[in-house]
């Protein structure tokens, strides 16, 4: 069995990443490969990166409210790259309940709000990774 | 073979691909090897190595854009050490080299050590081969943080790059037998800060005792992080190629790289073949007896390497 490769990225213009450290020591722990990218990632790095390191999962930490607008161009760009059937998107991060259906509409598979422990976000991941890990 | 006629073409995804199925040696993996060498072009290897946080990312992003300034195509390798405990990883080496993801002539790739202990990762050659036949003119290859034997670079580099930074310890540091003794280029990073000078002549006073150098390692004082000091690094780098093309070194060490990788892998099949064989009945029992010293590790040893022969 191969290591899931997970990109930890942090969109936008938002300059706090405890979190993002936070899961991606979490994803470390539990056996996976994680890119990490720093701050400021725009839509497009995140993208190339991702492609570059054929990762399993995209996985987005956001705090700046700009969600909407940024987790929905990753996928778009993922699909005009033809790399969104590989690749499970997810988000996390201070996301309105009411933006969820949006962002889920817009291939967001889950969304991650404060309070989540780490165990379920990885135990989200390892159910619906679109490529076999074995 | 779709995605190595990809490869050939320069397509993006199909070389992140074939990088990864190399790594998780999937179904495959070593026909797609053959078939991958045939198609490199001797791009040329640059192994950044040293002590963690000497700046081996930010100085490999400033290197690689001068580069890029002459329209070269570049791959980097960059590896981080994996958990030994839960087999992951942080791989955190493009933080510093955020501006050269946009760039199309620049192919980063990440890896995890996977319990490979030589500061490369077990993949390292693979995928040098990958981005050689994808068209890179440059890899750079940065090792994990290295402390003191983790030499396996210079088998896999044409030109090994040193980096070291001031603080690290005292002269003795730089006469010990190790990494020390591996760069081709020394750089002394982070130049701006106190006790710069003293590594400086540190490493020149290491290099000064041995005299029949026909190339002696050029030593820079470099700020990666303002990039003063990398024009220079940069002309000692092509220095030191021009050096080994006259000389007809690179050729032999080229040589020298099939041998070890020759070695590599004849190593790693025998190894499974140990796996297996240990798992089987009559071995268990074998070791079993080394308990009550009915047998020595010894004999056993003996038996099994004889068991492997004869299986053949």
């Amino acid at each position: 069995m191969r290591p899931i490769r997970v990109l930890v990225a942090k969109p936008g213009l938002d300059g706090h990443d405890r979190g993002a450290k936070v899961i991606a020591r979490a994803f470390r722990d539990a056996g996976m490969e994680v890119i990490y990218t720093g701050l400021r990632q725009t839509p497009e790095q995140i993208v190339q990166t991702a492609i570059q390191e054929d990762v399993d999962v995209v996985s987005m930490s956001i705090l700046s409210g700009a969600h909407n607008h940024l987790l929905p161009k990753v996928v778009k760009l993922l699909k005009e790259e033809e790399a969104y059937d590989d690749i499970l998107v997810i988000g996390g991060g201070v996301i309105p309940d009411e933006d969820i259906p949006y962002l889920k509409e817009n291939g967001i598979a889950e969304v991650f709000t404060p309070g989540t422990t780490t165990t379920v976000t990885i135990e989200y991941i390892k159910t619906h990774l679109k490529k076999s890990i074995d | 073979m779709d995605l190595i006629k990809g490869l050939l073409q320069g397509n993006k995804r199909a070389c992140a691909r074939l990088i990864s199925i190399i790594e998780n040696e999937q179904e495959g993996y070593f026909d797609i090897l053959k078939e991958i060498h045939k198609n490199t072009k001797n791009a040329y290897v640059i192994g950044i190595t040293g002590p963690p946080g000497a700046g081996k990312s930010t100085l490999t992003d400033k290197l690689v854009k001068k580069i890029r300034e002459q329209g070269k195509r570049v791959g980097i390798i960059a590896i981080d050490p994996t958990s030994p405990f839960s087999k992951g990883a942080i791989l955190g080496d493009r933080i510093r080299m955020s501006d050269l993801n946009l760039d199309p002539g620049v192919f980063i790739r990440s890896m995890g050590t996977r319990g490979y202990l030589g500061g490369l990762s077990k993949a390292t050659y693979g995928a040098i081969k990958v981005m050689d036949a994808y068209g890179c003119d440059y890899i750079f290859v940065e090792t994990v943080g290295v402390g003191q034997s983790e030499v396996d670079i210079v088998k896999t580099a044409d030109t090994t790059v040193m980096v070291m930074v001031p603080g690290l310890g005292d002269d003795i540091q730089a006469i010990k037998a190790g990494v020390m003794e591996i760069g081709d280029v020394f750089v002394v990073n982070k130049a701006d800060k106190e006790g710069a000078k003293r590594t400086l002549l540190e490493i020149e006073m290491m290099l000064d005792f041995k005299k029949d150098w026909d190339f002696r390692p050029p030593v820079s004082m470099v700020v990666a992080n303002d990039g003063s000091g990398v024009d220079e690094l940069l002309q000692s780098i092509m220095a030191h190629r021009k050096y080994q093309h006259e000389t007809e070194l690179l050729k032999s060490k080229v040589l020298q790289r099939n041998k070890s990788e020759i070695k590599e892998i004849i190593h790693r099949k025998i190894e499974r073949e140990i796996q297996n064989i240990q798992s089987e009945k009559e071995v268990e029992d074998m070791i079993m007896k080394t308990l009550s010293k009915e047998l020595d590790p010894y004999t056993v040893s003996e038996k099994i390497f004889n068991k492997i022969i004869d299986n053949r």
